[in-house]
């Protein structure tokens, strides 16, 4: 599939944005950003309404002395989370998320994490990633965070019996990406139903929980955006298997079917188990359809996610994809994905955004998917659009939320015919 | 390095897209990592506009790093000056590009454009948005007026005979707190009085309208937290004589039409006869008569805050037990404001120092910002906004502004709204028992308030006490918070204890008034060395402070 490549300005978060979700699913670790007042101030318009609950995120702001010299910066840093882990004692895992002034300053926070970690043995953990935005696009912040844990994972047992990293040795399943907690606990009960017993999820609800890997894992990642995470899993021994990700009714079955596969399981019982969910799935989407069906769909780059919502508002809804564009494409996690889509979609990686909006005004698209700097602008040309940023923090894997993925984008456009003023 | 959980202020660089985006035909192109773009939501979705933030971003990756981000800003601010022709640009750094030195400004000269380049040096890790507003407004006002300027030394024409006196409306910018509605009140206000609007900026006004800033006779400052740089340059520059008074409650804006008639020359009495605001009535009627004396601690930008805090005091009956802001360019206005109210001034910009003092006063009602919202919320105090930070809410629809005889109306609504009403409080200090309207079920017009009102705090006797009342406040909402500097030790080494019987009788006392009981009993027996509180010494207290 040709895939066209565009440089320019580009309309998205910065890797940091990945916190807003982070800190909800690992329950006792705490983001401590180090950067500027940018940093602080992206994170609190980020996190909207959620200002008013107490979060387990800040922001060391650096300032002028900091600057000045590095020796200086990593004392006073070591003050500052000395400071935060007096307050907060229930804190088990502490990040460094590293922004662009720490980047272009060459502040080293891996030293500082471990120089930290040998501080605060016994209590607290400290790990660093970056989550700037020299380095990351928003859910690209998950997979740093995700793979700053992958060496602390303990390592799996060789199981009795088990040929040394053959094929057959395969006896834990590893999914990856964090995921709403109704959904992880649904795919749990679906891998227990085909007699996969053995599952764990990265990232874990507890620093302290983290599962183990080794050449018995074979792992499925949940989320398309974790390159470097599976990587660092993959030369620790895991196994990655392709398979497209978890989103429509086809989507879940070929990724269930996936793990199905290398755990032996025998056709019918994946098909008895599956059933009545793929049944259910189907019968929910089919409910939108009418309403989908035929409409002209354009993708602004946000999160990796554009070529899978694109296959399954293409395949399961009949929406027809102009313009697809993502971030960062990753063929090897998406060749699965890009083999399903419709062969004349236009696929962009990267962004040139005053380019982009040219395209996407003279296509006059049914529906347009684009972050909320654009959204607005383009809803008051007249064009109908539905932010990205809340599919990834709406539960939509899996079967029982395919009917769910497919009303937020049928929302918008009932919306649109609803309001007569 | 500073620990910082909410901010009251973006970097520099948010404050001159506010004036960029206030602005037609302005063009702001800023050197800036990718992800910078998050501002523009603050545009599109806080404010709700209609099209995009007036700002072009180079969004610098790691991989330009390696080549040349100099020339990725040329060839950024070439393609905005073509796509977008603005009539001036802005040109600049946000704080990661500062540390990379591509000098904006200079770059942007080689380019020669056909339009002015006005370049700004925000420091983004000394200063914040305020400032650099201020400072955007002040560079452009200089770049276009200055050319007109009078020859120096030069006195100000006489304004010709029959030719009716005019000003400029100087600060309202994209992102302000009600400025919207409050230039709407105050132009209604100077036309009033027969004073013409020469250019109102930076909100709707062009370069070209700047290159007019001189022709007016005076300049009207609305928030001189924007405005009061370019405010000064122009009573320098034109000599324009500026107002001081800012039109927040009835008695401010009457001060605020006596100063614009004298310098305009106009009789001030036909329009302050005509103003007829509803607030003096509405505060003078009986049923406002409880609220006499209540608590209220005050904090937001000096403006607001400076404004409110006379209001609460002169016009709401209120006592005013805190007053601070963020804003450290006004610092010392708010000290004499404080020093007059014998209040200790708050001057900072920690949020969780904010808090702690909040927590100490335990005032009955809240007049701040978005974040003392979170404050008060946190600590069960009744709160209004008076002042940015503000969140989408406080954009409204309707017409609301601050200023002006509207503004007062809306002053009054808005800050009563959140207390109980007065039979509620009344009946509240009578039956204490009742199972639906108890003292910690919160007023009962606010639904979703009493709602959301731990229940902890019935269910513990020590609950309002600030040792502890965030533990029970973590444990019911959020399973671990910050604890704020008022339960890491305030009042817990020191503070006597509470007899079971002392603690009872605590609790039949309304909880508004509660945490001020509780507060000046401890007090009382600390200084006369009262071990154990009973029921004696809480009424001995009672005594002493109603002297």
């Amino acid at each position: 599939m040709p895939v066209v490549r565009e440089q320019g300005q580009r309309e998205v978060f910065c890797g940091l944005t990945g916190i807003i979700w982070l800190h909800r699913k690992i329950q006792d670790a705490f983001f401590l950003i180090v950067g500027s007042r940018t940093c602080a101030h992206l994170m609190q318009s980020a996190a909207g309404v959620m200002i008013f609950a107490e979060p387990r995120f800040a922001t060391a702001i650096l300032e002028e002395r900091d600057l000045a010299g590095l020796a200086d910066a990593n004392d006073e840093l070591d003050r500052e989370v000395a400071r935060l882990l007096e307050r907060r004692p229930d804190i088990k895992l502490l990040f460094l998320v590293g922004s662009c002034p720490s980047e272009v300053i060459k502040l080293d926070l891996s030293r500082a994490a471990e120089r930290l970690s040998r501080v605060h043995a016994g209590r607290t953990r400290v790990l660093s990633y970056s989550g700037s935005g020299l380095d990351t696009t928003f859910t690209q912040g998950e997979d740093a965070a995700l793979a700053a844990l992958v060496p602390d994972m303990p390592t799996l047992p060789l199981q009795e019996g088990a040929a040394e990293g053959g094929a057959d040795s395969a006896t834990d399943l590893l999914v990856v990406g964090a995921l709403a907690d109704v959904v992880e606990d649904q795919l749990g009960r679906l891998f227990a139903a085909l007699g996969v017993t053995r599952v764990h999820f990265l990232p874990p609800r507890k620093a302290g929980d983290l599962p183990p890997v080794g050449p018995g894992t074979v792992m499925l990642l949940a989320q398309p955006f974790l390159g470097d995470t599976a990587r660092l899993l993959e030369a620790r021994g895991a196994r990655r298997l392709s398979a497209p990700f978890p989103l429509g009714e086809e989507g879940t079955t070929l990724w269930l079917k996936a793990a199905a596969d290398a755990f032996g399981v025998p056709a019918d019982r994946f098909d008895s188990v599956t059933e009545a969910p793929r049944a259910r799935a189907c019968a929910a989407l089919a409910r939108f359809r009418g309403e989908l069906d035929g409409r002209r769909l354009f993708l602004f780059p946000d999160s990796q996610l554009e070529p899978v919502l694109a296959r399954v508002l293409s395949r399961e809804l009949g929406m027809v994809p102009v313009e697809v564009a993502t971030p960062y494409l990753h063929r090897g996690l998406m060749g699965p994905e890009l083999a399903l889509l419709p062969p004349e979609t236009r696929l962009v990686e990267g962004q040139d955004v005053d380019a982009q909006l040219d395209r996407c005004r003279a296509e006059r698209p049914d529906l347009t998917v684009c972050g909320l700097g654009l959204a607005n602008p383009l809803e008051a040309e007249g064009l109908t659009t539905k932010w990205a940023i809340e599919l990834v923090f709406t539960p939509i894997q899996g079967y029982e939320q395919a009917g769910d993925l497919a009303e937020l984008f049928a929302r918008p456009l009932r919306r649109a015919g609803l309001l007569k003023v | 390095m500073r620990l910082s959980v909410w901010t009251y202020e973006g970097p520099p660089h948010v404050g001159a897209i506010r004036v960029a985006t206030a602005m037609e035909g302005v063009h702001y192109v800023l050197h800036a990592p990718q992800g910078d773009t998050y501002a523009d939501l603050l545009f599109t979705m806080i404010e709700r506009r209609p099209a995009r933030p007036a700002v072009s971003y180079t969004t610098f990756q790691a991989r330009d790093l390696g080549r040349d981000t100099a020339d990725l800003f040329k060839s950024s601010a070439i393609a905005a000056y073509e796509r977008f022709r603005p009539e001036a640009l802005l040109v600049g750094s946000s704080c990661t590009a500062e540390l990379l030195q591509d000098d904006p400004g200079g770059l942007a000269k080689t380019l020669g454009l056909p339009i002015p380049v006005v370049p700004l040096d925000l420091p983004s890790y000394q200063r914040k948005e305020t400032w650099g507003a201020s400072e955007t407004f002040y560079h452009l006002t200089r770049a276009m007026a200055g050319p007109m300027a009078p020859a120096a030394g030069a006195d100000r024409p006489a304004r010709p005979e029959g030719q009716a006196p005019s000003c400029n409306i100087l600060g309202p910018v994209a992102l302000g707190f009600r400025h919207r509605d409050d230039v709407y009140e105050v132009r209604r206000l100077l036309e009033s009085l027969g004073v013409q609007i020469n250019v109102v900026a930076p909100m709707g006004a062009r370069p070209a309208d700047l290159a007019r800033l001189g022709e007016a006779d005076f300049n009207v400052v609305l928030y001189p937290e924007v405005a009061d740089t370019a405010a000064r340059w122009l009573e320098k520059t034109f000599r324009q004589p500026r107002t001081h008074a800012v039109p927040i409650g009835v008695g401010a804006t009457r001060d605020f039409v006596r100063e614009v008639a004298e310098l305009a020359g106009l009789d001030p009495e036909p329009t302050l006869a005509s103003l007829t605001p509803r607030l003096p009535w509405y505060s003078r009627s009986v049923d406002s008569t409880y609220l006499t004396g209540k608590r209220v601690f005050v904090f937001g930008d000096a403006t607001h805050a400076l404004a409110a805090a006379r209001v609460a005091t002169e016009e709401m009956g209120f006592e005013v037990v805190g007053l601070g802001t963020y804003v450290r360019e006004f610092a010392r206005d708010i000290r004499a404001a404080a020093k007059a109210y014998g209040v200790e001034p708050v001057i900072s910009d920690d949020y969780l120092e904010v808090e702690s003092a909040i927590a100490d006063l335990r005032p009955d009602l809240v007049l701040g910002t978005q974040m003392e919202r979170h404050v008060a919320k946190r600590l069960g105090v009744p709160c209004a906004v008076i002042s940015a930070p503000v969140h989408v809410q406080d954009f409204p629809a309707r017409h609301a502004p601050q200023m002006g005889v509207e503004g007062a109306n809306v002053l009054f609504d808005t800050w009563v709204h959140p207390l109980m009403m007065g039979l509620e409080e009344h009946l509240l200090g009578m039956f204490r028992e009742d199972f639906e309207f108890h003292g910690d079920a919160g007023p009962s017009h606010l639904a979703s308030a009493s709602a959301a009102r731990p229940s902890a705090s019935g269910a513990s006797p020590a609950s309002d006490s600030p040792s502890t009342e965030s533990v029970a406040d973590s444990s019911s909402t959020e399973s671990a918070s910050i604890p704020t500097a008022a339960d890491s030790g305030v009042g817990v080494v020191d503070a006597p204890v509470w007899s079971a019987d002392a603690e009872r009788e605590l609790h039949k006392i309304p909880f508004f008034v509660r945490g001020k009981a509780r507060r000046n009993t401890e007090r009382y027996a600390t200084e006369r060395g009262v071990p154990t509180i009973t029921v004696e010494t809480l009424y001995d207290a009672k005594a002493h402070f109603s002297r």
